[in-house]
């Protein structure tokens, strides 16, 4: 309650500081302290210091159901968002004039995660998918000179909107189907046996809506165009912490609702990880951008966190936090990089470790949790995935097959490490002026973040037995 | 009536929406028929709302029928908000191309 409630009204604080504060960077302290406020009332709420439960307590009717697994999802969420704002903040002063405004819908989007995060009706997974979603939408046409950022906004929008009508069926379906009447997901009534046809209906509808939300195949489309037309800080937010929050949202309603069906909606789910894990990793290898190619990586990697919509286990639920980490923290620090790059193509990162050798080391450090080296937080969050899988005790085909994927996914991750450590550079790769001593810092905090849990995942898992 | 005329009329109405949502090039149309596929599931809402309180399992938990008619108007705000960012959202694009048409957008794909 305490995330929605701050993340809400710092927001709105964050929107009315540009009427008052005229400086272009105080924005950014303004919403560090925020984000840092907001991450110590969550661990509060969470009980993390031993001095008890401090939180705001409202009565919502059993809407809301929060529990120390989600608080630990969103103190995993308010870090990582803590780490963007740290290494990208300076660079989304440089998007336009309306600084604090990109701020405040940040902080809009973080009160969209806490509610799908907390759900427990439909009602309010529709809420917190749409406040989730329409402050992206302005994000991504922020650039609003950059006539591919227009692009990539109207795209975004169309197909968000689109698929928040496919969201809104299913909803209408499930609720006309379940002989309570109820939208709460844990009071849905379906009877014994298979699943009353108009359940059936509206989990299909469902299932497609958030594949659309969380860019699983083969509703990925809109992805790749949207991800490169964004201004560059705003996709490293998008792909990172909106995307795992998507997939929050995604498993907490098939355990609770459909959780006793699971055998008949299975191979839906298994059809659309394969694809994904297809699409996403054989696309990825032919790219030259690598915007692009991060964009066809985060479809990859949403890949293999559709095993846990799939397995719904314990495992696959600490898996799916320990997976929200590792991803964020990778991958925002390699878009964190590549904004200070003056050329996006995988040449251009041509001999950044002779220039830049801290840089080209960190990056290597998350490209290699990318990857799933083991050591890495991407190996250990991979290695829960799968062993959740396996748990399931069927279809052991599936983890061949994600193990096969994520080693095609080696050849273009590692293209990016060779281009820094093997080739010559021909202009000047980075400007040496952007790079200040805060920000090599901060990255070396989150490569060393990405080993820590790497070696000892129980840091973050142990905030979910709190 | 019975509830299964609701579920072809509205069922009707969004899949002219999906059609006009996939066919259309007119961002104005394509967003209309965005507008179409929700105001079918309003309908649908409505009515399953109508048929919960009919039935006899409403009697037990007597908000449960009512709740869809709460959602109703929800979708109708939250569709509100959209419109104004999507409306934004395709001036900004206007003032820069002189064209709303959506398959002018393919700039990106090179």
């Amino acid at each position: 309650m305490n995330a929605i409630l701050l993340t809400a009204v710092w927001g709105v604080v964050m929107m009315f500081s540009g009427v008052f504060i005229k400086s272009k960077t105080a924005p950014k302290y303004l919403a560090i302290a925020g984000i840092i406020i907001i991450f110590i009332a969550n661990l509060l709420e969470l009980n993390a210091f031993g001095i008890g439960v401090l939180h705001v307590n409202i009565d919502t009717k059993e809407m809301l159901n929060i529990s120390s697994f989600n608080l630990s999802f969103l103190a995993v969420v308010f870090a990582c968002t803590l780490l963007f704002f740290l290494l990208s903040g300076s660079d989304i002063e440089k998007v336009g004039d309306d600084v604090s405004e990109y701020f405040g819908l940040i902080f809009f989007v973080l009160c969209g995660v806490s509610l799908v995060s907390t759900y427990n009706t439909l009602l309010l997974l529709f809420i917190g998918i749409e406040i989730l979603s329409i402050p992206l939408y302005i994000l991504t046409g922020s650039d609003k000179r950059n006539l591919k950022s227009n692009e990539a906004a109207l795209k975004y929008f169309l197909m968000g909107a689109f698929s928040t009508g496919i969201l809104l069926m299913g909803i209408a379906f499930i609720y006309g189907g379940n002989n309570n009447g109820s939208f709460y997901i844990n009071n849905l009534e379906m009877g014994e046996g298979p699943m009353p046809a108009m359940i059936a209906v509206g989990l299909v509808f469902m299932v497609i809506a958030l594949s659309f939300k969380v860019s699983a195949a083969p509703f990925h489309f809109w992805t790749p165009d949207v991800y490169d037309g964004a201004p560059t800080v705003f996709t490293s937010f998008m792909s990172t912490i909106v995307k795992v929050a998507g997939f929050f949202a995604f498993v907490r309603l098939f355990e609770n609702a459909f959780g006793k069906v699971q055998p008949q909606w299975q191979n839906l789910i298994v059809f659309i990880t394969v694809l994904t894990l297809l699409i996403g990793n054989v696309t990825a290898v032919f790219q030259q951008s690598v915007k692009r190619m991060l964009a066809y990586s985060s479809i990859a990697q949403a890949g293999f966190m559709m095993l846990a919509v799939f397995a719904l286990n314990n495992t696959a639920k600490e898996g799916l936090v320990l997976y929200a980490a590792a991803y964020s923290i990778a991958t925002i620090g390699i878009f964190a990089v590549l904004i200070k790059m003056n050329d996006y193509t995988i040449d251009g990162f041509n001999g950044l470790a002779k220039t830049q050798p801290q840089l080209a080391l960190c990056t290597t450090v998350f490209l290699l949790s990318l990857t799933g080296i083991p050591l890495t937080g991407g190996f250990m969050s991979k290695f829960f995935m799968l062993s959740a899988a396996a748990e399931t005790g069927t279809r052991f085909w599936l983890i061949i097959v994600a193990v096969l994927f994520a080693a095609i996914s080696a050849y273009y991750y590692f293209r990016v490490i060779q281009a820094m450590y093997f080739k010559e550079a021909t202009t000047v790769v980075i400007d040496e002026k952007e790079i200040t001593r805060g920000f090599k810092i901060t990255l070396a905090i989150a490569a060393v973040l990405i080993i820590a849990i790497g070696i000892y995942p129980e840091f973050i898992i142990g905030w979910m037995y709190h | 009536m019975d509830i299964k005329a609701y579920i072809a009329l509205s069922l009707t109405l969004f899949i002219i929406g999906i059609i006009g949502v996939l066919t259309r090039r007119n961002a104005i149309i394509v967003f209309m028929c965005v507008e179409l596929m929700l105001n079918a599931v309003n309908l649908l809402m409505v009515a399953f709302s109508n048929m919960h309180q009919a039935s006899g399992a409403a009697k037990a938990l007597p908000t449960f029928a009512s709740d869809a008619q709460i959602f109703v108007f929800f979708i109708m705000i939250v569709a509100a908000a959209e419109v104004s960012v999507g409306l934004a959202i395709i001036v900004m694009l206007y003032r820069n191309t002189h064209n709303i048409d959506v398959s002018f957008l393919n700039r990106l794909k090179n």
